[in-house]
Formats: structure tokens, sequence, C-alpha cells
């Protein structure tokens, strides 16, 4: 053990783990915090040779999506890359180290009135989980997710190798984009160190149009009305059952903005606020909390099959649904029927399929082999028991 | 050469007859000639067998037979690419997929369209434009460029400033990977295979189905054009328009030498005397582009003419100088080359000005014509290959412009790809590691290295044997039926 310790200590600063560092019940050995790309490297390296099992931990906000790891002996800890690397507002480009929170990207770019057009889904997030876990709120509608915003990736493999994709500038064909397969990786195919994304202006205006509807039928005529609007929403929000409501997010020019919100009241009814409804950009409560994915029309279908909360994006077809734990195996299998289901968290001890059928799983066994060949990178958290 | 390679091929066209019908497989040299390069003419190699399936289930079995055999094969659109990607071998076998032309499905209620790879990209959007919708990415070659090309290349456009390439706009692929398996790939659950496939240059696999996002059509588009006396003076223009928040759908911009080619090739009248030209472009709700306009139009003060588009007629009369630009260089020179390059955009003057320089220095004239919004050059290098020497003063020139790229923090190729063209150029823009790490995916999906082989990277990474582990995994956990804890 001192051994170990030692040798992680060469690498970086290093402590022995905490009862409170217990990953999901499993119990952590070290924990470690480099503060360079460089420390980084040279403590996964360190990792490799002693062949300790590796969990990263950003902020930790959601350390308890997905399965509990088969082993944790190390924790390596994002809080000490917190730095904002580069941001050219000229480009509308930024860089920054995993460890840094989103909202501290968020307030620095904003000096300049632009953005990171991504949603903090839970708060407190920090760039590389929202990459490991490829979260994403309302706005993904019109700016796109995670992936589509990264544009280059910095990651420190299994074996201590530091490998970069992509670069900082939006449009880049070199090579392959490592970025987009990081995305929602969840620690099992390295550690994120830094990411460059594009960025967009801060819109002058932005309205809020929400209405309430009967019942889901009643939900998805009105998100269908707006995808055929010409309004260019950059969301459309659903959130239910208890009443459904549906919210509409227009951007843009003060002096247009107004207008299209009207225009958006027009078609679907309801009230126009400056401010989002309480429940907007926020995961919905429940023991089993599930991330569905359907083509926007089933949105009558997700409510039916999820006896329990039902939110997100009615324009892209991405819903999280909070499920009690006795019923959620069931609610699964329905939902699965239209779509696809991953379990992002549920109660300890709960059993539950949490992926359902994954296509190419056995693609992706070859990519993790590839890329963690000892399977030490956060053993058993993904697909497959990846 | 073709002879030596070749003459082991014999059986396998045989059993690629069975597979696919005699009259579509080509043994015959003076038709595999047809099939000898892409829109890169520069490299040429005869195919050793073309095939040209007409279904998914075809293509599995004739990746099937190549790996049996330990021939290379390689995937071909309409054969518009601009890097070689789509370069045959001559002891390989070229899967064209120009019979795969049908569109599948159309869905307006989710946006949505599947479509074969052989279908040309502007077809999908003449299909859905009478319901209010079309296909956002737009390659300069979308008249006749496939959608299974557009997602090897990852295809960008003068569109992509505002909505994404290619990989933005694609669902989900059905693919044929190099174990000649059908699967389906998407952005979950899972790992994002889609992400990383869509641009790998068709060296991980044949996509076979293609389900892309259809986009709404915008309620108004307005697009100017502005001339300016100096290409300063334009870079000026676009720096202010992207400072003030303003994401137009594009803006283009060509110099003096590029308009002079496109005013003879097309005759697109453009003001006269313009040291260059910016075509802008903004589309949305007409209050918002009503608006941005109007402060576009403020922002080009110091062009000597601006014209604005009365209706389509007009749009494409604008539009028609830049998107004939590349070819219309024929006219005022013999031989050219197509660089494409990236920059951050704010290095702009400082990169065209060195630009200069070079083509003063080397006396090889270059004409500049790009997508000014997202920095992204097509300087179009003009030799006469007659002249000695000149081809590689010019091939010295293009690859200088491509160091000024790489010097700046930019790109070696924003659109075309890397195919065969660039690979010599990726150990300047990655590591050698950087791109070690790359080609673990490729060992992950084509340890064989059958797939397009020699594209994209310089030297291959050897696959090896990998310790996997796979005791204590319950096999229905393995298969991906079930994952219990």
């Amino acid at each position: 053990m001192t051994q170990v310790i030692d040798a992680l200590a060469k690498a970086c600063e290093v402590r022995p783990a905490e009862p409170e560092d217990a990953v999901q019940g499993v119990g952590a050995a070290y924990v470690a915090a480099p503060a360079t790309v460089t420390e980084a490297g040279e403590l996964m390296r360190a990792a490799a040779e002693h062949r300790l099992t590796v969990v990263p931990r950003g902020a930790g906000t959601k350390l308890h999506w997905g399965a509990p790891p088969e082993r944790c002996d190390l924790i390596v800890e994002t809080r000490r890359l917190g730095r904002l690397i580069e941001h050219t507002a000229g480009d509308l480009v930024v860089k920054a180290e995993a460890g840094l929170p989103l909202e501290k990207l968020q307030e620095a770019v904003s000096g300049t009135r632009q953005q990171l057009a991504l949603d903090a889904l839970v708060p407190g997030a920090t760039v590389g989980g929202t990459l490991a876990t490829a979260t994403a709120g309302p706005r993904r509608l019109l700016y796109g997710s995670a992936r589509d915003l990264l544009i280059g990736i910095t990651v420190v493999r299994a074996d201590g190798v530091v490998a970069h994709a992509g670069g900082k500038v939006v449009k880049n064909v070199a090579g392959y984009d490592l970025g987009k397969l990081f995305t929602g990786s969840r620690g099992t195919l390295g550690l994120i160190t830094e990411a460059a994304f594009r960025l967009h202006p801060l819109p002058q205006a932005s309205a809020y149009v929400s209405a309430t509807v009967a019942d889901a039928a009643a939900a998805l005529e009105l998100t269908r009305a707006l995808r055929r609007s010409s309004l260019v929403p950059s969301a459309i929000e659903v959130d239910g059952p208890d009443p459904i409501t549906v919210t509409v997010l227009l951007e843009g020019f003060a002096g247009g903005v107004p207008a299209r919100a009207e225009a958006a009241r027009d078609l679907i009814g309801g009230r126009i606020t400056e401010e989002p409804p309480g429940w907007w950009g926020r995961l919905p409560d429940g023991e089993v909390l599930a991330e569905v994915r359907a083509a926007p029309s089933k949105l009558t279908a997700v409510f039916q099959e999820a006896p329990a909360h039902v939110r997100g994006s009615a324009g892209r077809g991405v819903w999280h649904v909070g499920l009690p734990a006795g019923d959620a195996e069931q609610a699964l299998d329905r939902l699965r029927r239209h779509g696809s289901a991953v379990v992002l968290s549920a109660p300890d001890g709960t059993a539950l399929d949490r992926w359902g059928p994954v296509p190419a799983l056995a693609l992706m066994r070859r990519v993790k082999d590839q890329f963690d060949p000892e399977h030490r990178l956060s053993p058993g958290r993904f697909a497959g028991g990846i | 050469m073709g002879d030596v390679s070749t003459a082991g091929l014999d059986g396998l066209a045989e059993r690629l007859r069975v597979v696919a019908g005699a009259g579509n497989v080509i043994t015959d040299p003076a038709e595999l000639r047809t099939y000898e390069c892409d829109g890169l003419t520069y490299h040429r190699a005869t195919p050793g067998i073309v095939v040209l399936p007409d279904s998914a289930e075809q293509i599995a079995e004739i990746v099937r037979a190549c790996t049996a055999e330990g021939v290379p094969y390689i995937a071909r659109g309409s054969g518009t690419g601009l890097s070689g990607g789509a370069l045959p071998r001559t002891d390989g076998v070229l899967i064209v997929t120009s019979r795969m032309r049908r569109i599948l499905e159309i869905d307006i209620d989710d946006e949505r369209a599947v479509v074969e790879p052989g279908v040309i990209n502007l077809d999908v959007t003449k299909a859905v434009r009478s319901q209010g919708y079309y296909y956002a990415p737009d390659p300069s070659s979308q008249q006749i460029c496939s959608i299974g090309g557009n997602v090897a290349e990852n295809s960008g456009g003068a569109h992509c400033l505002k909505y994404g390439f290619t990989v933005n706009h694609v669902l989900a692929c059905e693919v044929v990977t190099p174990d000649g398996e059908i699967v389906e790939i998407s952005e979950a659950p899972g790992y994002d295979l889609l992400g990383a496939f869509v641009g790998s240059e068709g060296t991980l696999g044949i996509t076979t189905k293609i389900t892309v996002r259809l986009t709404r059509l915008p309620e108004k588009v307005e697009t100017l054009l502005a001339a300016f006396d100096t290409i300063e003076s334009a870079g000026e223009a676009v720096s202010a328009i992207i400072s003030a928040g303003v994401v137009p759908a594009a803006i283009e911009m060509m110099d003096a030498l590029s308009i002079e080619a496109a005013e003879a090739a097309v005759a697109c009248d453009y003001p006269p005397g313009a040291g260059a030209v910016l075509v802008v472009e903004l589309d949305g709700p007409t209050a918002e582009v009503d608006h941005q306009f109007a402060q576009v139009k403020e922002l080009c003060d110091a062009a000597f003419e601006i014209r604005v588009a009365a209706d389509d007629t007009e749009r494409a009369l604008i539009w028609r100088g830049r998107k004939s630009a590349f070819a219309a260089v024929g006219r005022i020179s013999p031989d050219y080359i197509v660089q494409d390059g990236v920059i951050p955009r704010t290095a702009l003057p400082e990169v065209l000005a060195r630009i200069d320089e070079l083509s003063g220095d080397s006396g090889v004239r270059v004409a500049n014509v790009f997508h000014a919004g997202d920095g992204n050059l097509h300087p179009l290098v003009l030799f006469d290959d007659a002249v000695p020497g000149a081809a590689e003063r010019a091939e010295m020139v293009s690859g200088q412009i491509l160091d000024l790229c790489i010097e700046h923090g930019g790109s070696i190729t924003g659109e075309h790809g890397v195919g065969v063209d660039k690979a010599k150029h990726m150990p300047r823009m990655f590591t050698e590691e950087d791109l070690d790490t790359m080609q673990m995916v490729r060992c992950a999906f084509d340890p064989a290295g059958l797939c397009n082989p020699g594209k994209v990277y310089p030297t291959p990474r050897l696959c090896g044997e990998v310790p996997g582990r796979r005791t204590g995994v319950h096999p229905l956990v393995e298969s991906g039926k079930a994952d219990l804890f």
C-alpha cells in the first residue's frame, strides 16, 4: 500500500481514500488530483504499472449514474485541472481544462456576450463530467448537444499516453473525431483533461411561452405545430403529467423576440414569460431516472408507458423520466418498444437492465479493448458490463 | 503492375459475379479506367475489380469475400471527393454505391428521411422541399455528390457556419463492418460510434442506409453581395459582423483573381474593380433576418457597392460566381491545385498577407476563395504543367499554405478530407501518440486493415492481439441482452 501511494505521489497530489469517497458503495483506496495534463499522464502511467482500477471524478454530481464499478482502486479528481486555457472571442472558441465548472466557463465568456450553448442539466457539473455523461438540456434542439459543440479534446489513455483530437477551429475534418467517441463514454475509455468548444453569441432577448394541456395527445399536437412553424425555437420542452405543460423558448434580437413569442402563443395558447418555469432545464424527480430517446411523435407513447414524471426535449425526442423503483423494470421494457431507454441512476441494490438492447455492442467491446485492454477504467459501469 | 496484382483476383471476380450479378462486376481494363480517380485527378490507380452492389446484404457478402482473400476494398459514391479518399487500388475491389439510390422513407412528422448511400445530396432536398423542409448540408458538389460520400467525408458546405456539418444532421447509419456484419450505429445508447464513423473517410466500414435530419425551410432569406476595394477591408467587415453577434447562414469571400476567373467562366457580373467581394446570406424568422440584415449592411459600409438579391433568381446569380469558382480557375490557368485549410478566423489578415508574400516570392499565382465566417480557406494555386518545374513550385506553395494553417493553430483540412493526398501532413498537425490513439478505433473496426487502406494515416498501426478479459462475465451480460447488478 505504501509502495503504491508513493508511486502515485511521484506523479501528483494523492491521499488515502475516505469512506465518503466510495462510488455507489464501492470503496476506493486512493484519491489523486493531478494539477496539469502532464501530471495526469504520469498518474495514469503509475496506475497502469500497479494495475489499479481508475474512476475519474469531476464535481461528483453524477457519480451515482451507471452501475457501480466492479472495483475502484483510484479516484482521479479533476478539481485541480480547473483552468480556462483560452477564450478567443473573435473566433467564438473556448478551451478549458476538464475540472472547470460549466457555470464558471459561462461566466468567463459572457463578458464578451458569448455563451457555450449547453445547459448545465445538473448544477455544479464540470466540463469533463458534462462530456463524460453527454448531458444536455433544453437548447439541444437548436444548438445540438455536447458532442455537437465540442471541437477538440485532450485525453489521457489507460496507459498514461496523452492524446489530442480535433483542434480549436470549428471546421476541421483531419483525423477521427475522438471527441465524439469520448462524449458519453462515462470514464471507460480514458481520462478527459481538456476540451475546446465552439461558442455562440448571447441572445439579446429570450421569451418563454407555456401552455398547459389536457393530455399527451394534445401536447404532441402543440409540439408538432411548433416544429412545423418557421419560428426557429431554441427549445421545445414538455413536462408532466400533472399537469402536462409545453414550453417553448424563443431567443434572438430584442426587436424580434416579442413578435415571435406572440406568434408562438397564437399557435399553442398559454402565456408569455421572461423567466422559464421552475422545472426548466432540471432533471425530474423519481427513484429511477432514465433517459429515453425516440422519434418526437412518440411523445404520447412515452407518457403512456412511463407511469411517472416525464420531462425533456419534445423537439429532439430526448426525454428524462423519473420512475418508481417498483415499476421501473416493466416501464423500461415498454418504453424500449418505442426507442431506447437508459437508466442513469437507481437506488442502491435495485436489480435492473440499465441499458436495454444496445446495437453494435460487439463493436463497442472492441473499442473498449483497444483503449483499455485490461479493463481498468470505470470497469462494469457501462453498456454490456464494459 | 496491374497484371501481377490483378491475376489473383480472378477467383474473387467470379465470386462477386455470383453475389452482385455478372453485369454488375467490371473487370474489363478499359471500363475499369473510368474509375481510376475521384475528384482529385492528380492521384490515379486502375482498380482491380469494380462491383456495383444493390443492397447491404450484397455489400456484406462482398466485404466477407474480400476479407477471406485478404483483398483490400474501397467504397465510392459519386467520386467527387477532393482528397483521393476513394482512390482505388490496383490490387483491390472498388465498391461503387451508385445503384443504391433509393429514398426509402420520408417522415415529415418526425423530420427525418432514410436514404441509401448513393442518393444524391440535392435529391433529398428536392424530395421534401414542397413540404417545407430541406437537407441542410450543402457541399458545392451537391448536385452530384452522394449522401454516402458525405457521411464518409463529413461534408460541410457554404451554410455549415450556421447549420453544422453532415455529422450534425445524421441520426443513424446502417453500416457493413469490416467483419461483414450489418449493424446500426447511432449517438446512443452506448458509445457514440456514429460520431466516430462519420468523417472516417471510408476506413471503418461502408454505410448502406442513412437516417438524416430534415430542417424546416427558413421563413426568410436575404443575400447580399458587397464589393470592397481591398481584401483587408472585406476581412474587417467579416470581423465586424461576427463581433456584432450575428451568425449568418453563410459568409463567403473571393479575391480579385478568383473574381476574374469567375467572370471569365460564368459572366457572374460582379462589380468591376473589386479587390474582394463578400457574399453574405442570412436566414430565419422574418423579424430576426430583417434586423440583422440592416445591421450587416451597415457593417459593410466600407464596400463601394452593395447588391441585394430581390428574389431567388437574383440570389442564384450572386451565388453563381462563388459556386463556380473552383472550376472557373481553369479559364485563367491551365492547371491548379485546390487547397483546403483552416485558420482561426481572427488570423485571416495575417495569413492572407503571408500567402501574398509566398505568391510574390515564388512567382506562383494564388487565387483565394474562402468560407470567411469559419476561417476555411480554399486557396487555388495556379500553374502550367507544361512549364518544367511549375508543378513542383505550385505543390511547394500549396504545402507552405498548410504550414501557415498549422502554425496559426488551424487544420490541414476543413471539409475535403485527408484521403491519400494529405496523409503525409497529418504528423505536422498531430503527435505520433495522437495518431496512434485515433488508429485504435481503426483497429477495433478493421484489425486486418483492408477497408480503404492507406488513407488518412501515413503509417498504419499494427493491431496485434488484445489481451481481452473474458472471465466471470455472465453470458447474457456478454451478449448485451441483460445488464444486471
